[in-house]
């Protein structure tokens, strides 16, 4: 197999674009394709101060290197979560590559300073994990985001999230979800702009590029997202891929580009009604906002304590 | 004929694959879909058509991950 551009030794295809990359070829692909997405979507201006959000996991890695690598001003947000093993490793990945590269890395850690985990909190407000780590993490995101002056939070959500979230809104017909499904979310008062780059790049593209540009990340799989729902979506579209390559982008791209309109969400809008959470400021259609109750129901709970996580 | 080392995850554990066997005859033969792996030999990466060799040692790893958050 042979290099579509140079003709050098590839070491991977990428079979919607009918190509094969050697390793240098493989880096600008996936440079090339952020950019557009960036370009496009109108995600990022140059001198704005970003904020990568940082799992430790591949997409999140490899976003804040293609972002270094292009000239943007970005540091990184972990969030520690709590969930045993796999988030102690999870911060291990994200601290050695601020570390090696000399980046700027924020950490918030949900049990020492809010007293709480996410498997105790979910349990604690009866919400599944994924629940109440996505509540925890929009919440924090935006409040790191502020108080530390940056314009925009930038998140390593891919191609195969995307369409697997699409895939699940489409399959209930869930249409105020539809108009939400865009990479990019304006700022708003209280809010921060939010980007995608990655939303024209694989899942299997994010983690080539990090065994390339030689990045370890937390491989596991999350054990408290294990067997959910949105696994299923991501392998099922991933069946229908091998066979016709290209469905995915097609499916999401296409849906953007076509039909995102016809959900469309006036944000102006969703501002009419906010009210200021009394127990932390930010943004809330209630006197208290949800992630301020989350904090309230989890802490003084009895900790929920997790096997082994590898 | 020996075999070829197979490290898998979630959970990790290591299988034997008669060799020598293209990349894409063993994730077939693992019944694994190649949208939802790689194939990695040492710290590179290893393309669909190359022949591993029956003292070859790789890991496929599984590159789907994430909550619906």
């Amino acid at each position: 197999m042979k290099c579509t551009v140079c003709r050098k030794p590839a070491v991977i295809d990428v079979r919607r674009h009918n190509a094969n990359f050697c390793p240098d070829h493989f880096v600008a692909h996936v440079q090339e394709q952020t950019k557009r997405a960036i370009e496009h979507f109108k995600m990022l201006r140059r001198g704005e101060r970003v904020l990568v959000a940082v799992s430790g996991g591949k997409d999140s890695l490899a976003l804040w290197d293609i972002l270094v690598g292009l000239g943007y001003e970005a540091d990184g947000l972990y969030l520690g979560l709590g969930i045993g093993e796999y988030s102690d490793i999870s911060g291990d990945h994200a601290r050695a590559f601020a570390s090696e590269r000399g980046l700027k890395l924020v950490e918030v850690d949900l049990r020492d300073d809010y007293g709480f985990d996410v498997p105790t909190g979910a349990k604690a407000a009866k919400r599944v994990p994924c629940s109440a780590c996505g509540l925890s993490k929009r919440h924090l995101f935006n409040r790191a985001a502020l108080d530390g002056g940056y314009d925009v939070v930038a998140t390593g959500h891919n191609l195969d999230d995307e369409a697997a979230v699409l895939f699940g809104n489409v399959l209930r017909w869930n249409v105020e979800y539809l108009g939400r499904q865009v990479p990019v979310l304006p700022s708003r008062p209280g809010f921060p702009r939010k980007v995608k780059p990655l939303v024209r790049l694989a899942e299997r593209e994010m983690a080539a590029y990090c065994v390339i540009r030689g990045i370890d990340y937390q491989v596991e799989e999350c054990p408290m997202a294990a067997g959910n729902r949105h696994l299923g979506y991501k392998e099922a579209l991933n069946s229908i891929e091998q066979t016709s390559p290209g469905t995915k982008a097609a499916f999401y791209l296409e849906f953007l580009d076509k039909a995102a309109h016809l959900f469309n969400t006036d944000f102006e809008e969703d501002q009419v009604g906010l009210l200021v959470c009394q127990s932390c400021g930010a943004p809330t259609t209630a006197e208290v906002c949800a992630f301020c109750r989350l904090v309230d129901k989890a802490t003084g709970a009895v900790p929920v304590v997790l096997g082994p996580t590898r | 004929m020996g075999s070829v080392q197979v490290t898998l995850r979630n959970p990790k554990r290591v299988v034997e694959v008669p060799g020598p066997v293209r990349v894409h005859a063993l994730l077939d033969r693992l019944e694994l879909n190649r949208e939802s792996v790689l194939v990695i030999r040492g710290d590179t990466l290893v393309p669909g058509d190359v022949l591993l060799e029956d003292t070859d040692e790789i890991e496929i790893r599984p590159v789907i991950s994430g909550g619906a958050t």
